[in-house]
This record gives structure tokens, sequence and C-alpha cells, in this order.
């Protein structure tokens, strides 16, 4: 059975892959990512990974590289963080339009200028539109979690599309908790043996991503599409098997808090959630009925989840932590779009973008705003959607 | 290559098919010539080749393929012992 160990968000998802049994993996050092690799170096040294491990001269070629092996018909895992993952923006769409199924960590840090290391989402839904599936986890168990479920729906061939799985630098890299690691064998052996679409093996020659025609090009991209659709039955597939073996259910692609008989909903993804539903636990002590919705998957969009608790709500309030400069945040763009395909009675839906470049927002914050939130929408004093950048500040 | 593609995807693949673009021959401007005295045979031609269309056969040495040679000359800058000359196509 499984056994109980203290490890950092970062070190969690290393054993993850272990778990996983990669036969390659390339990477390039950035803070926060960097012990994700460090750990998984020093696995493959002592022999207790039988692994590749490539030592490439950037993030470019770290993902390039882990691209070949893929489709040679390796397993393959990178991770890398902001900067470092804008570097190897250009490699992360040939993974995921050349179909090649991969896992790649991002552990969550502020894009410069100006330098700065702390943690807000803005690197991981910048690769929004890659056609990578993307998951963010909320605590270090689901970061492990997580990573080994992505390599299952990765390589499902209803799905065939890499997965990205993000976690906050520091407040989840950096920080210990305990993590339950199921056992090894039993895992591996539901992960089960590698799967992609094609596998280039030498025994002739072959051009991947050469020139296509525009008819042919957009048939291949509408299949990624398609298997966006697909992935939402395989993510609550998976979910429910790891289950089984793990004991642990996440909900597939949104977890939910205190939703039933909810008349309000706070919409958020990653590690802040935590605090999030520390103070909806206090607002429903307080008799406010307040539910979290909590994005699991960011990329398929799990708008069918969102429509399900949001459909009998009278407010919902978007956190997001990132912004779309000129626009919003990502998550509420998203979501609104996709309930106005679902009703013409759109419930009260604002967006309050927080935490950017590491602010810290405490329980408290998300407490105050939550109730400002629906004490507004009660008095009538909100009764349409509204953007706001809260920009919370303490004495240091 | 193997496949498992259940789904039916169209997927980026291609097969290489030679002379795809037609016979590239005639883009030549320089000609490389092999002196078959000098050739050593030690396929340095035929590695760098970016076209494939050198073969060092053991008998006589380098041969190439003119139908598809574009005459870039690495054949002649790699070839240890002078062998091949580039030569204009036509005067």
């Amino acid at each position: 059975m499984g056994k109980k160990v203290a490890l950092t968000g970062n070190h969690a998802i290393a054993y993850a892959v272990k778990y996983a049994k990669p036969q390659v993996i390339a990477a390039y050092p950035i803070t926060p990512q960097t012990p994700i690799v460090e750990k998984l170096s020093e696995m493959v040294e002592s022999g207790e990974l039988k692994a590749t491990m490539i030592r490439v001269e950037s993030e470019h070629s770290a993902l390039a590289a882990c691209f070949g092996a893929a489709i040679a018909g390796a397993r393959t895992f990178t991770a890398t963080s902001s900067q470092g993952l804008l570097y190897m923006h250009e490699v992360v769409h040939w993974v995921s339009r050349a179909r090649a199924p991969m896992v790649m960590a991002i552990v969550s840090r502020t894009i410069n200028a100006p330098w700065n290391i702390w943690p807000d989402h803005s690197d991981f839904v910048d690769q929004r539109d890659a056609g990578w599936i993307m998951a963010y986890a909320m605590d270090t168990q689901e970061a492990f979690d997580l990573t080994l479920q992505a390599f299952k729906i990765s390589e499902d061939p209803a799905v065939y599309l890499p997965v990205m799985v993000g976690i906050e630098g520091f407040v989840l890299g950096h920080t210990t908790m305990p993590v339950e690691l199921p056992d090894e064998d039993l895992v591996s052996s539901w992960l089960g043996e590698r799967r992609q679409p094609y596998v280039i093996d030498g025994t002739e020659p072959l051009g991947v991503g050469s020139l296509a025609f525009p008819e042919d090009t957009e048939d291949m991209f509408y299949g990624i599409q398609e298997a966006m659709e697909n992935a939402k039955k395989v993510i609550r597939e998976v979910d429910a098997e790891y289950a089984k073996i793990t004991g642990r259910s996440y909900g597939g692609l949104t977890s939910c808090y205190f939703c039933d008989n909810a008349k309000y909903i706070a919409v958020s993804m990653g590690a802040w959630s935590g605090d999030l539903i520390e103070s909806a636990a206090k607002l429903r002590d307080e008799g406010y009925p307040v539910g979290v919705l909590r994005i699991r998957f960011y990329r398929p969009f799990p708008i069918e989840d969102a429509w399900k608790y949001v459909s009998t709500a009278k407010g919902v309030l978007v956190f997001d932590r990132a912004i779309s400069f000129g626009a919003w945040g990502p998550i509420y763009t998203d979501l609104v779009a996709g309930l106005s395909q679902y009703t013409t009675k759109m419930p009260v839906i604002a967006n309050v973008v927080a935490g950017i470049a590491g602010v810290d927002v405490t329980y408290e914050d998300f407490y105050v705003i939550v109730k400002e939130f629906i004490d507004k929408v009660e008095t009538g004093e909100l009764n349409r959607g509204r953007f706001e950048w809260r920009r919370i500040r303490r004495k240091r | 290559m193997r496949v498992e593609n259940p789904m039916s995807w169209k997927l980026p693949l291609s097969r290489p098919a030679k002379g795809a673009a037609g016979k590239t021959g005639l883009w030549r401007a320089l000609k490389p010539v092999v002196d078959l005295n000098k050739c050593t045979k030690c396929y340095q031609c035929e590695i760098f080749c970016p076209a494939m269309s050198i073969v060092v056969e053991p008998e006589r040495g380098a041969i190439v393929d003119y139908e598809y040679c574009k005459g870039c000359g690495i054949c002649s800058d790699v070839c240890p012992t002078g062998a091949i000359q580039m030569v204009p196509e036509r005067e």
C-alpha cells in the first residue's frame, strides 16, 4: 500500500514522474522549477529511474528534445517556468499540432519585466491557445496525482495531446506538505505501456510536419478540437480509475466545495483556492450560501461543469490571477463566453483580478471580497457583470 | 513506422517521394566533376551531400546523380583529396 511522506510541490511532481517511468527527460534549469529536474537527475544518477537525462542549452531545445524522443516512441517529461516557457513557446505548438503525447510541469512565476520570481498564473494562461491540455493543482498531493493522471490522459487514443500540469512557484513548489504516495507497481501497471498515434522507428523514411495545404492543415487542427472534447470524458474516467487505486477523486475537470444549494459561486484556479475555500467555509457559517468552483482543467475549458453549478446561481465571482492587459481576467472571459451558450438570462458574473506578480491574497481578503460581492448583489447595487483589478496592499 | 490511430485523426506525416519538386538538377549553375583517379572512396561526399545525390561505389568511386544534384558544392568542399571540381554548367 501507499506511504505518507513530506514533499515539496516540486518533489511531489518529480516522484509522480518517476512512477510514470519515462525513458527521456530533457530540461533546462529555471527558478522555481529547478528542484523538479534536480530530483529527477538524482534519481537517474542513482539508477533509481532508468531514463536518459538530456542536458540542453535552452528551454527551446529542452522541449524540442522531448518532442523528438516522444515521436520516436519514448515517454517524456520536461518542466519549466515563466521566461523559459515563453522561450519554448514555438515548440509548445509543434508538440501538440504533431499530436505527440507528453507531460510538462509548469511551476508558475510572473513574467518579466521587471524581474520577479513570485507566482501568478500569467505564464501558464499565456499557453492557452497552444492545443495542450492544461491542468492546475491546488496542493502538493494534487500536484503528484495530476502529474500521474496527465500521462494517462495524454496517451489515451481518444486524446493524444500533450498535457501541462501547473503549480504556483514557492507557495506550492517549495512548500512541504504531507503527500501520500501510492504503491508504485500498482500505479505503473495502471498507467500501462506508452501509447501514441505514430512512432518513427526507423523502418522507413518519414517526414513529420512538412508542408501541408490549407484544407489538410485545417482538418488536422479540427482533430485537436475534437480531441479536446473527447478529453473531457477521458479526464473524468481517469479521475474515477485513479480513485479506485488511491482513494482520491477530485471530481474531474473541476472540484466544487459547498456547492449544494449555493446561490453564489466563487470561481478560482490554483493554490489560492485553498484560501478561498477557507473564506467560503466562514461565510457559510455566517449563513451566506456560497460555494467554490475550482478549475482543475483550464483546457479543455470545463463549461459543462460550470453550467451545472452556475445555472441556479444568482451571482458568480471569478477570481483571476492573471490579467489580459486591455481586457480582463482569462477565466472570466472563457466563463462568460461559455455560459452565454447556455442561457439568455445570465447571473451576475463579476471578475476580480488579484494576486498579480505574487502579491499575497489571504483568506481574510477573499472573505472581504466575496462578502462585499454578495451584499452588493443582494441589495441590487450590482446587477450586471463587472471587472475590477484589486491591488491588495499591506504594511511591510 | 508504427501506427495506433483508432480515431483516424489526420496526422502531419508524409513519406518522401523522389523528385517531388521535379528534377532539381535543372537548378544547377555549377556542376561537380569527379576525378575518379584521385577519389579514395572515403565517403565524405556521400555523407555530406544534402540532396543524397552522390553515391560512392566501392569499385569506381564517387558517382553523382546529375538529375537531382543542385550544384551546391559541399562535396567539393569536403573532399580531402580535391577530387571534385565545380565546373560552370554552361560556358
